[in-house]
């Protein structure tokens, strides 16, 4: 009898978790935006994790090599300790692969993949070429302004970059 | 009878579930690491736990770290992170959510203690350190 209801319990058990594991999102995918605006992809840990202490940075922002380089490296990420248990950095890095620069799957990974050389997994953002080439008007006394902070800081200027919206006419730089 | 023990079988699942959930406390999370580190909670000092927030240590680069470096002064307050997003106050009179989940607080301990002490917190430090939090206003 005993073992009849463990027997029960372990299968029970084993059917839930399945069944969590299958009701948990890991990448949405609702197509690009066009434009200036991300593709609207987005997946809990991503966003809870990454988000904590910048704007959650789009996936299409950097190739897959470089999301791998990054999400090896979290026990030092820019100076802080980002490190995550090893199942939510690999959830985590899947979703930021799957929809990386040069995965394909969006516009905006296409105009930040052009000008790079293949073999380039730059870590920052700001170094890519595109960056660069688009905030080519903005000077370095504007970037350090404490109300800027760093060019990490999207949504000082970008304001509603949090939506993943970066067209010209949501931006206001602030004194 | 199967039937039955299935239902007792999910009903445990359940309440297992919901223990795994956020249903710490910074009471039930200072007993918890009182005794991990050998001492009755009483032990644990809201003195020393505010010194640990305030003590500025040399950081990696040179430059001083503390915890009251991001989290502000004041714990009741809102803090910004380097790059300049809100970090929501620490302390649990200012934002109930703090200290209610035992997973998220081991994370950023882990985390910034590394960063601020460059090595892991103590089970005691962790204590004095809640201590303080919560009764911060």
């Amino acid at each position: 009898m005993n073992y009849l209801l463990r027997g029960i319990g372990v299968v029970a058990a084993v059917g839930v978790a399945g069944l969590l594991a299958f009701s948990m999102p890991s990448g949405d995918a609702h197509g690009d935006g066009g434009g200036n605006t991300l593709p609207r992809v987005t997946n809990k840990n991503w966003q809870q994790e990454c988000a904590s202490c910048h704007i959650a940075y789009a996936p299409a922002l950097l190739p897959k090599a470089s999301w791998r380089r990054l999400m090896g490296g979290l026990d030092q990420h820019f100076g802080e300790n980002a490190s995550l248990d090893p199942a939510t950095q690999a959830d985590i890095l899947r979703f930021l692969e799957a929809n990386a620069a040069d995965a394909g799957s969006s516009s905006m990974g296409r105009r930040v993949m052009q000008g790079m050389n293949p073999n380039e997994a730059p870590l920052r953002i700001t170094e890519t070429r595109w960056f660069v080439r688009k905030h080519d008007e903005v000077s370095r006394a504007t970037w350090s302004r404490k109300s800027i902070g760093s060019a990490a800081n999207c949504a000082a200027c970008h304001r509603q970059a949090e939506q993943g919206v970066f067209d010209e006419d949501t931006v206001r730089i602030p004194k | 009878m199967i039937k039955r023990a299935v239902r007792i079988a999910l009903a445990t699942l359940g309440m297992a579930s919901a223990v795994a959930g956020a249903s710490d406390s910074p009471a039930s999370l200072m007993a918890q690491y009182a005794k991990q580190a050998g001492v009755p909670v009483s032990a644990l000092s809201a003195s020393r736990g505010a010194a640990l927030y305030r003590t500025e240590h040399p950081g990696r680069n040179g430059q001083a770290v503390s915890c009251a470096a991001c989290h502000t002064a004041n714990p009741t307050r809102a803090g910004r992170t380097r790059v300049g997003k809100r970090i929501e106050p620490l302390a649990p009179a200012a934002n109930p959510q703090r200290f209610t989940d035992a997973a998220k607080v081991e994370k950023w301990f882990r985390r910034n203690c590394q960063d601020v002490l460059q090595r892991e917190c103590s089970a005691q430090e962790k204590g004095d350190f809640i201590a303080w939090l919560s009764q911060a206003r």
